[in-house]
């Protein structure tokens, strides 16, 4: 296997979009991230698209296809390939592309993920989110998805002492966090009380503990490690990709708050990285609502299991915190068009290893890790990039 | 969802029939046909459940999808049926009375319906027993 490298990154400011269609959010990540490599189109390979829905959305399929066209690569007959796995389509896209480099097939590879989610009125887009769950045993019976993660909540909050403000925190820790940077859909700071006081969408979650419906869309180029200095200064380096499912319906995990594939993604990547938990400076975490961040920082091992309220509430996920979580803003903050959003972690990461993460900056960073989930925990992607 | 789709589910959905493994008698609902611990030693036969359990963890829907708007606030919960397996299903309860822990027995309840003029899917749901 060859070591791989980052050296382009794009990504569209994220939003209710309304001037801009599907298309045109792909073109635009893409094109900042070619620009950003200093790489003309014609050096691309193999393009990787994680889209969740376009088929729901915009009812449009066949995005492979569809997004190698418009960024002008039909007549040279690329191969692109549209990943899907729910709100992970992004973090699975990454990882074909590492996959594709690593093996030697193809040498400069785009992974990308895109997702247009207000072309719908809203009951058609939370109806579309709920095909993530078990449409047959779970949305069937009335079951949505700020439902089954308040499921996870009330399962968590009767075994252990966290209290509702502890879960606000990750709300507040991450629109701080979102209001200094510039992609964010919500750039706005808000008090508990903002959380405390919104209204109740699924006991006990609010709405304010739910991430928004979103339009964007990123890109990444990845080339060999032993080419990417032919491209930038600043290559960031691969250094594990790992992925893991579980049962697709809540009601089957061996415990409703434990993220198993977290466990075992999140295993797997420290491995293959030969880290541990202390060398990672930042993590980018699936917090499509509160509790999902904090059920994450436990399941990849930052804190204890049943701690991770505290540890919020007591500042060590901020960003001056010991392990700073979502300094993006999150999909809380920055916004979660499901099929960008793992890409999105990883634009991040990379922004803060070059050092060009401007007011949300860790300084030093050296180590980011991304956790990007489908559903309820059926599917998680966990990769660690390091500056070189 | 069309009438296929919906109706050949109806024994399981209406019936709580799901499936044991004669194998090593673990039972599954929803069905399985394929025993994730036996594989193919697996020998898969219906089991209509009794539709008794215990509520593992439950939420209140404030905000419900479309085809559950006459249902107005409901609660949903992961039941542990007393054979073993869990399921999803609604609590048919006032929302303050229900907790972790409470056993609930089945009932034969519309679930939802699509439009106003479309199809009404019946199905399993719970009270307290
Ligand atoms: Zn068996």
């Amino acid at each position: 296997m060859r070591d791989v490298a980052v050296i382009g990154v794009g990504c569209t400011t994220f939003g209710e979009k309304w001037h801009s269609s599907f298309r045109d959010l792909f073109v635009e990540a893409g094109a900042l991230a070619l620009e950003d490599a200093q790489l003309s189109g014609e050096k691309i390979d193999a393009m990787y698209v994680g889209n969740m829905s376009a088929g729901r959305f915009i009812e449009q399929e066949h995005i492979g296809a569809l997004i190698a066209d418009y960024a002008g690569m039909a007549t040279r007959h690329i191969p692109s390939t549209r990943v899907e796995a729910a709100c992970a389509s992004g973090g699975l896209a990454f990882r074909q592309a590492v996959i594709a480099v690593a093996s030697g097939m193809e040498d400069i590879v785009v992974a990308a993920g895109v997702e247009k989610m207000t072309d719908v009125e809203p009951g058609a887009t939370t109806d579309a989110l709920t095909g993530a769950a078990d449409r047959e045993w779970e949305g069937f019976v009335g079951a949505t998805f700020p439902g089954l993660y308040a499921m996870i909540a009330k399962d968590y909050m009767h075994k252990y002492a966290m209290t509702r403000e502890q879960l606000a925190q990750v709300a507040v820790k991450n629109h701080y966090n979102g209001a200094r940077n510039p992609i964010a859909q919500y750039q706005q700071e808000i008090t508990l009380d903002t959380v405390l006081k919104s209204t109740m969408v699924a006991d006990p979650l609010r709405l304010f503990d739910c991430s928004p419906i979103t339009d964007g869309a990123a890109a990444v180029i990845l080339a060999p490690l032993d080419r990417a200095r032919e491209f930038t200064d600043t290559p960031i380096r691969v250094l594990a990709t790992a992925q893991a499912s579980d049962s697709i319906a809540l009601h089957d995990r061996r415990d409703i708050s434990t993220l198993d594939a977290t466990v075992a993604a999140g295993q797997r990547a420290f491995k293959m990285a030969k880290l541990t938990h202390k060398e990672i400076n930042m993590v980018e975490v699936h917090d499509c609502f509160s509790i999902a961040e904090i059920c994450a920082i436990e399941d990849l091992g930052f804190c204890k299991k049943g701690t991770a309220g505290k540890f919020t509430a007591d500042g060590e996920t901020a960003l001056g915190g010991k392990i700073p979580v979502n300094t993006s803003g999150g999909l809380k903050a920055c916004g979660h068009p499901v099929g960008a959003t793992g890409i999105k972690q990883v634009y991040e990461i990379i922004q803060q290893l070059r050092g060009e993460a401007g007011k949300r900056q860790i300084d030093g960073a050296k180590i980011g890790m991304t956790h990007n989930v489908g559903g309820t925990g059926a599917t998680v992607a966990v990769h660690i990039l390091g500056r070189i | 969802m069309t009438v296929a789709r919906f109706w050949r589910k109806i024994p399981q959905r209406y019936n709580l029939i799901g499936t044991k493994c004669q194998t090593c008698h673990r039972h599954f609902f929803p069905p399985r046909t394929f025993c994730p611990d036996c594989r193919r030693e697996g020998k898969i036969v219906d089991h209509k459940f009794i539709g008794k359990g215990t509520i593992v963890t439950f939420t209140i829907i404030q905000t419900a999808p479309d085809q559950f708007t006459s249902r107005g606030p409901y609660v949903l919960a992961i039941i542990r049926l007393d054979e073993g397996p869990q399921m999803t299903s609604q609590v048919v309860c006032d929302p303050s009375e229900a907790k972790i822990g409470m056993r609930v027995k089945s009932i034969f309840r519309r679930i939802a319906t699509d439009g106003e003029s479309g199809i009404i899917h019946y199905g399993t749901k719970f009270m307290p027993e």
